[in-house]
């Protein structure tokens, strides 16, 4: 049996809201907030990025996996805002925690669902038995450019989760993992924000995989939609995911835990791990929860975890998801952001 | 910032790790070869637990280079509870609404680079400890 033996996040204080981003550019706020079922996001501060969100969000997670750091065999993270272009956010991080030089790291991107990738590889990795412990975290500071669509919803956050066959949070049930080469979305070296294909990025890219993800691990384990206490699904926006899931059957008191983006916005690699760890916060011993990642490019990977005892022993040593997604804001407006974001052209 | 010198002091930068004398106990950081205390030489490593409360601070409002865009921002000395002092940045506030005995938490922050194509250096800083 393998699974969570425990989990973190980090989000950052500060937020702009939908409206003020919409002032700026002369947008209509409300057709965004109702279009996008978004109000506001999180904003990095300037000293945070991949790796220091990741690091806080890993500490979170060790402490609430309660192990020694020299018994993690692998760290990997997941984001499209790596801090280097060619040097790892993985060594940083494992530096941090105290778990070097006896472990293998990587850096993984694949849009918004690298971080998933990460909980993937470190859960197969421990159920093969090379490593006692290991690391999965998505961690992002996404970048949207100013005036696109993107703008109002890339945001900032990391969930990290350690890995393991002891002492478990949450039980692994199966994985199922669905993927094509669907161009909706890219950044080119050297380009500071990525490129989408407007509608394109709905029908044939995000609905396609997820949807082709749920349906193959519910064969798979003949489980129905029903079964399930909670879901999760990548949420790019705040209504692509509700969409789909009362498309596929899921009723929404079983998404509305995990559903962080009309006050988070899209925190990419961070995304369905940060839902799921907000699930984790409120689900009980024995509940099950599905949960769907979405990357362009494009793939989609599926988790059913089941919660065990020990999740309601742990819960509570760092803060939930809810509190920091809802305590101690601080409103930044558009000018700040624009500083924060390093959007303000200065000379060199 | 020297390369090297970030990277040797990564233990106190990253983890906060502190040498504690095998002899009287006294911690020091960052570690030292000699303690200041009773002289022996031995020390085993003492990882800070991070949290303490605010002794004293200034704000800085004329920022050094690589630090402009934090400005203003405060820079203070906490006591933590190992018992000893540490000078760090104060980061996640408004540093005006900041006053002596605030609880303060570390957190890793990424503290300046080396222009846009240099290293990234990173460390500890302190926010204030609301349990976020």
């Amino acid at each position: 049996m393998v699974g969570i033996v425990g989990y973190g996040t980090q989000i950052p204080r500060y937020r702009i809201k939908v409206e003020e981003i919409a002032k700026v550019w002369g947008a209509d706020a409300p057709s965004y907030k109702k279009g996008l079922n978004l109000n506001e996001k999180s904003v990095p501060c300037p000293d945070e990025d991949t790796a220091t969100l990741a690091v806080n969000a890993a500490r979170n997670a060790m402490i609430r996996a309660g192990i020694n750091p020299k018994d993690i065999g692998a760290v990997y993270v997941g984001s499209e805002s790596h801090p280097y272009a060619v040097k790892p956010t993985g060594t940083i991080v494992s530096e941090a925690l105290g778990a070097c030089p006896y472990v293998h790291t990587a850096d993984l991107e694949f849009a918004c669902k690298a971080g998933s990738e990460g909980m993937f590889i470190a859960l197969h990795l421990v159920k093969s038995g090379i490593v006692k412990y290991a690391l999965g975290i998505g961690a992002d500071t996404s970048q949207g450019a100013p005036g696109d669509a993107l703008e109002y919803s890339a945001s900032a956050g990391a969930a990290a989760y350690v890995m393991g066959a002891d002492n478990l949070v949450a039980e692994l049930i199966d994985t199922h993992c669905f993927m094509t080469d669907t161009p909706d979305f890219w950044r080119r070296e050297h380009a500071n924000y990525p490129e989408h294909g407007g509608r394109f990025t709905g029908e044939p890219a995000y609905m396609k995989h997820v949807s082709g993800a749920v349906r193959a691990i519910l064969e798979k384990t003949n489980i129905r939609p029903e079964d399930f206490n909670y879901m999760i699904f990548h949420q790019p926006n705040g209504k692509f995911p509700v969409q789909m899931a009362l498309k596929l059957g899921f009723k929404e008191p079983q998404f509305r835990h995990g559903l962080l983006t009309p006050t988070l916005g899209n925190t990419y690699s961070g995304s369905s791990p940060l839902g799921l760890a907000a699930t984790l916060d409120v689900a009980k011993p024995g509940e099950q929860i599905l949960m769907v990642s979405y990357g362009s490019g494009a793939g989609s990977d599926a988790f059913i975890f089941k919660a065990t005892k020990r999740l309601d022993e742990v819960r509570n040593l760092v803060p939930l998801v809810r509190k920091q997604l809802d305590e101690h804001k601080i409103y930044l407006e558009y000018g700040q952001y624009a500083k924060f974001r390093h959007k303000i052209l200065k000379p060199e | 910032m020297e390369v090297a010198k970030h990277w040797r002091e990564t233990p106190e930068r990253y983890r906060l790790e502190a040498g504690k004398c095998s002899k009287c106990g006294k911690i020091s950081f960052p570690g030292r070869l000699i303690c200041p205390e009773c002289g022996y030489r031995e020390f085993v490593i003492h990882k800070l637990s991070g949290k303490g409360k605010l002794d004293t601070f200034t704000i800085i409002r004329t920022a050094p280079s690589g630090f402009e865009d934090l400005a203003p921002y405060a820079v203070g000395i906490v006591e933590l509870e190992d018992g000893i002092k540490i000078l760090g940045q104060i980061t996640d506030c408004d540093p005006e609404t900041l006053k002596t005995g605030d609880k303060l938490v570390a957190k890793f922050r990424r503290i300046n680079e080396d222009g846009k194509t240099g290293m990234i250096y990173y460390a500890y800083k302190f926010v204030p400890d609301v349990g976020i």
